[in-house]
């Protein structure tokens, strides 16, 4: 059984469930009770589970995080919503100092089980600081796991996943996703294991790797690059960023020869890079051509007049595509 | 150094002290009723316990002078605040101490062997023993306090009766994660313990450039939660303060931040020079010789006839004794392999570290190939 639901409903279903099921998950974050979150991903929960499980907290990433922290050590699980992803920076330290090192620092006698959801990402026509990628920062860091899920039925089941993780998990919810488009969401807690790639398009002329709201630009490339140019492109989707599924990787470059990597965080640095090396370390001989990237631009997400020229295009990817397949 | 005024007023130059809580006078006399709250033993545990951390601070000090151990930072002179606050805790309580509060830690019930290890840069040694809720040392400053309001959020929605204590200094009111945590204990109404020594300097900054209220505890105010400025080298008013919190927690009234004045006598760390901030000689021997923890309790305990000399010279060589025990022990633990490194990042570890560990371990196997 299942029903056809948003991303933003799979989400909601997660979390319902999790509270439901097990009394220890609560929710934290900025107007998450009452008002059900800016973008409604929490709708519904305060009334069923009440204010001290959906709790509207004080603005504050810090105290929301680090008091998440002590009630994770003290036996709670804590989903921490942070309205968008670039105002995490107040709290980064009690991610990065805190959350991520606690295990290491007590020999895992103390260990930080929590969630931090956070809507991240442009194409939302958004002010500023509503739309970074900036996902390089906690796959930066070790003792965190970062998931990126792409539609309603990974998000399901990932999210599940990440709140029975033992360790951190910072997932991030592509913005422009959230109501994109809906897809049979079996009504079971499934789970989707943390750190599996998934291949979401067969092909053998290369593979696109991508992540969030940009697999649907690469999907949508390799349709129109295989109705073109008859190419028929691998198309893999990342889901969990750090630590990335490298044998999926390596094994599709061995397949394809050629790989392209599209993703709408900055290219310096960006994850792009660490995939490269990957593929270097492991694949080099199987390459055909130098690997490409389509990605953001090394400037602050400029407003929403111009983002979309920020953005990788469709026309990009297959740019993109055909430089490389034509090398 | 300029030399102005009063070196108390110099340390905590806002600080008036009539407006804190003293019990036991400089002259190791009981000027505020105690009722009958502290019974001899309890006396006698509070010396003795400021006795072993002074001994041991004393110790580690000359430890890291020898190159036994690393970067230090001494707290003698604190003895006082944190005797008498981590004493008036229960055995489940939390703790969330800083790199200065080992000497809390140790009284809660921190093994002074880990406390070394922890200094000697072990990997082991942030470890509490089973079933105590000691977490590691606070390095970046403040950032445990919001820690402190969660697992005591968590205590109280799960009904356990445990109070959750954070160690700050003077510097870490400044910081956002303070008021932050202020904030949100106040909201929850958790059973949290704020607990400042006000040593006068954050590093070589005095307080009087840290900030323009005139003491910390009347930020209390701000978050609508109890505040108390106590003279923190006067254990029998710490104790009886930190107990009256935990007694405040524990039947729902919330947290409290304590401002306990006090000051350490030595460098912020044994890698720093205090001679540069601040004129050593006067101020710390005005401190030592007029407000030192250690002295009053004495004075008052020799009046009492619970202590002499005979017994002081006894303690502290069965002191000097159990410190080297641990310190043998500490010496002789295994040390710290290179491949544990990679060990407890993740629960359940993860294919880049299994890799990078293996690579480590063919280095340290075969060298690197030249």
């Amino acid at each position: 059984m299942g029903k056809s639901v948003t991303m933003l409903q799979a989400i909601t279903e997660a979390m319902d469930q999790k509270l439901d099921h097990d009394e220890r998950v609560m929710i934290l974050g900025e107007d998450i009770g009452v008002n059900g979150g800016v973008f409604r991903s929490t709708e519904g929960l305060y009334e069923k589970y009440g204010r001290d499980r959906v709790v509207d907290t004080p603005l504050a990433e810090a105290g929301i995080i680090g008091s998440a922290i002590g009630l994770s050590l003290n036996g709670m699980v804590p989903i921490v919503e942070i309205q968008f992803l670039a105002f995490i920076y107040p709290g980064f330290e009690q991610l990065v100092s805190h959350a991520a090192r606690m295990r290491y620092r007590t020999r895992g006698q103390f260990g930080v089980p929590l969630v931090i959801r956070t809507p991240y990402g442009a194409g939302i026509r958004g002010p500023e600081l509503h739309s970074e990628s900036v996902e390089t920062f906690f796959a930066h860091t070790p003792g965190l796991k970062v998931v990126a899920p792409s539609n309603p039925y990974d998000a399901k089941g990932l999210l599940i996943s990440a709140i029975e993780d033992p360790d951190p998990v910072i997932f991030l919810e592509p913005t422009k996703l959230y109501r994109a488009f809906k897809e049979e969401v079996p009504d079971e807690m499934y789970r989707i294991p943390i750190g599996q790639a998934k291949v979401v398009q067969e092909g053998s002329d290369l593979t696109i790797f991508a992540w969030g709201a940009m697999l649907r630009e690469a999907l949508n490339a390799a349709k129109k690059i295989e109705k073109e140019k008859g190419w028929k492109c691998e198309v893999v989707d990342l889901r969990t960023l750090y630590p990335l599924d490298r044998d999926t990787i390596v094994q599709s470059i061995k397949k394809t020869g050629r790989a392209l990597i599209v993703h709408e965080a900055h290219k310096t640095a960006g994850l792009g890079a660490e995939i490269i090396s990957i593929i270097n370390d492991e694949a080099l001989i199987y390459l055909k051509a130098p690997i490409k990237r389509v990605t953001g631009f090394d400037v602050p997400v400029p407003p929403f007049s111009i983002e979309d020229h920020y953005l990788p295009t469709v026309e990009r990817v297959k740019q993109g595509i055909v430089e490389t397949i034509s090398f | 150094m300029e030399k102005t005024g009063n070196p108390i007023m110099k340390a905590h130059s806002n600080g008036d002290e009539p407006d804190m809580y003293h019990v036991l006078n400089p002259d190791g006399e009981i000027i505020e009723s105690i009722d009958g709250k502290i019974d001899k033993s309890l006396m006698l545990k509070m010396y003795e316990s400021m006795l072993l951390l002074r001994t041991f601070d004393r110790k580690s000090v000359n430890l890291q002078r020898q190159g036994r151990m690393g970067t230090y930072a001494p707290f003698e002179g604190q003895e006082a605040a944190q005797v008498g606050s981590a004493l008036a805790l229960s055995a489940g309580d939390w703790m969330f101490p800083t790199y200065r509060d080992h000497g809390a830690a140790i009284i809660h019930g921190q093994e002074l062997y880990r406390v070394f290890l922890y200094w000697m840069a072990h990997l082991d040694g942030s470890v509490c023993p089973e079933g105590k809720r000691i977490l590691p040392p606070s390095v970046p400053i403040a950032t445990q306090m919001v820690h402190a309001v969660g697992t005591a959020w968590a205590s109280k929605l799960k009904g356990e009766e445990n109070v959750s204590i954070a160690y700050f200094g003077d510097g870490a009111t400044s910081e956002g994660d303070f008021h932050e945590a202020l904030n949100f204990a106040g909201v929850y109404k958790t059973p949290t313990i704020f607990f400042c020594q006000n040593n006068g300097y954050a590093i070589s900054v005095p307080f009087e450039k840290q900030s323009s209220s005139k003491t910390i505890s009347q930020r209390a105010a701000a978050y609508d939660i109890h505040g108390v400025r106590v003279d923190g080298n006067d254990i029998f008013a710490v104790w009886l303060t930190v107990r009256e919190a935990v007694e405040r927690a524990l039947s729902g009234q919330g947290p409290t931040l304590i401002e306990a004045i006090t000051f350490r006598y030595g460098a912020h760390t044994t890698a720093d020079n205090p001679n540069i901030y601040r004129n050593q000689d006067e101020v710390s021997t005005f401190w030592r010789e007029n407000r030192d923890p250690l002295t009053r309790l004495k004075k008052f305990l020799h009046r009492e006839g619970h202590w002499n000399e005979e017994q002081e010279d006894k303690t502290i060589k069965q002191f000097n004794e159990l410190i080297d025990t641990h310190l043998q022990k500490a010496e002789a633990y295994p040390k710290s392999s290179p491949v544990e490194m990679f060990d407890h990042v993740y629960a359940g570890g993860s294919w880049h570290l299994k890799e990078q560990q293996q690579e480590l371990k063919q280095i340290l196997k075969k060298g690197v190939k030249k």
